[in-house]
């Protein structure tokens, strides 16, 4: 069955974000003083094939490991919805 | 000595590594596609600076997985040299070659400026022409150079010796203002743990020729060819 897997990849806490430091002062200067803190991050909507969402979460998490995150600046986080059922 | 030039799709700087090498030093160069997995003939590999896949994903990310770094992470283990300059740098820390991430210029420009390093360490096979704390005018052209190591990684590098370069004023003075891009600690370049793998953000390619402005860079190859000389003597 096919899945849909939404990753988010963020920087971790400890890493310094200039681009969110920038759009927070970007929305302080249209009049939006309520902002305290903007973190940017990468979205990645993907889909795969798997016979179940154990199988399908065990396969973005080793996409995100290998690949869509670098372990050493970003955390990552994701979720994953079944788009079309099991073929009977 | 046979030096290798990699090139990836979107490399920029091999032409200019290749030009340096041939022509400056009379080395013997070859370029090495990136779908390449022999490198037996070569003492030293080079991987340039550029915009690798289009930086797509972060710098180096996908450059990493293309067939010639596993064939650079068996040479580097064998004991041969691996200079990775801008992108390379970024490349050999997202191939896990070297410790730590470029992260993004701490004030988001891209800068393409002449910098100044000074020399933190000589034993190395890319620094032994220089002498301690000298200071070299090489250029820097890159967005994301602000070098990162959790501090654990940073001590280490710091206590090891590992921190080859560092961005400083033309006295050799390692102050905020002469850090270009926000990196920890000033660092410019770094070394492996076993000593023959360096990455550094600044192209010492385009500064080895006194018409460029500086003939700086001709430290860190005169340093490569009488390091592999002094291996293998004519």
């Amino acid at each position: 069955m096919t899945w849909l897997a939404r990753v988010y990849v963020t920087l971790k806490p400890v890493v310094n974000d200039p681009q969110g430091l920038t759009i927070r002062q970007a929305l302080a200067d249209l009049g939006f003083g309520s902002v305290r803190q903007v973190r940017s991050g990468k979205y990645f909507e993907i889909q795969l094939e798997a016979p179940d969402r154990d199988a399908a979460e065990a396969q973005v998490d080793a996409f995100c490991r290998r690949l869509l995150a670098n372990p050493v600046i970003e955390d990552y986080r994701f979720e994953v919805e079944q788009l079309s059922p099991a073929r009977a | 000595m046979r030096f290798g030039v990699v090139r990836f799709p979107g490399t920029w700087s091999d032409l200019d590594c290749f030009h340096v090498l041939s022509e400056v030093y009379g080395q013997e160069v070859r370029y090495v596609w990136h779908r390449e997995t022999d490198l037996s003939d070569l003492d030293c590999v080079i991987l340039p600076g550029g915009f690798s896949y289009g930086d797509y994903l972060r710098p180096g990310a996908i450059a990493r997985f293309s067939p010639v770094m596993a064939a650079v992470a068996d040479f580097a283990a064998a004991g041969k040299l691996v200079l990775g300059i801008c992108n390379g740098f970024q490349i050999l820390c997202e191939a896990g070659l070297l410790p730590g991430a470029l992260l993004r210029n701490n004030h988001l420009q891209f800068r393409c400026q002449w910098v100044y390093l000074r020399v933190e360490n000589v034993e190395t096979p890319f620094t032994l022409s220089c002498v301690q704390g000298q200071v070299l005018k090489i250029p820097i052209s890159h967005g994301d150079g602000n070098y990162f190591a959790d501090p654990e990684t940073l001590a280490e590098l710091e206590r090891t010796g590992r921190v080859v370069f560092r961005y400083a004023t033309p006295a050799g003075e390692v102050t905020p203002e002469a850090n270009p891009n926000g990196s920890l600690n000033n660092i410019a370049g770094i070394i492996n743990r076993a000593g023959n793998v360096l990455g550094m953000m600044p192209h010492p390619e385009r500064a080895s020729e006194e018409v460029l402005g500086s003939a700086d860079g001709r430290y860190i190859w005169d340093s490569i060819i009488r390091w592999a000389d002094g291996r293998h003597p004519a």
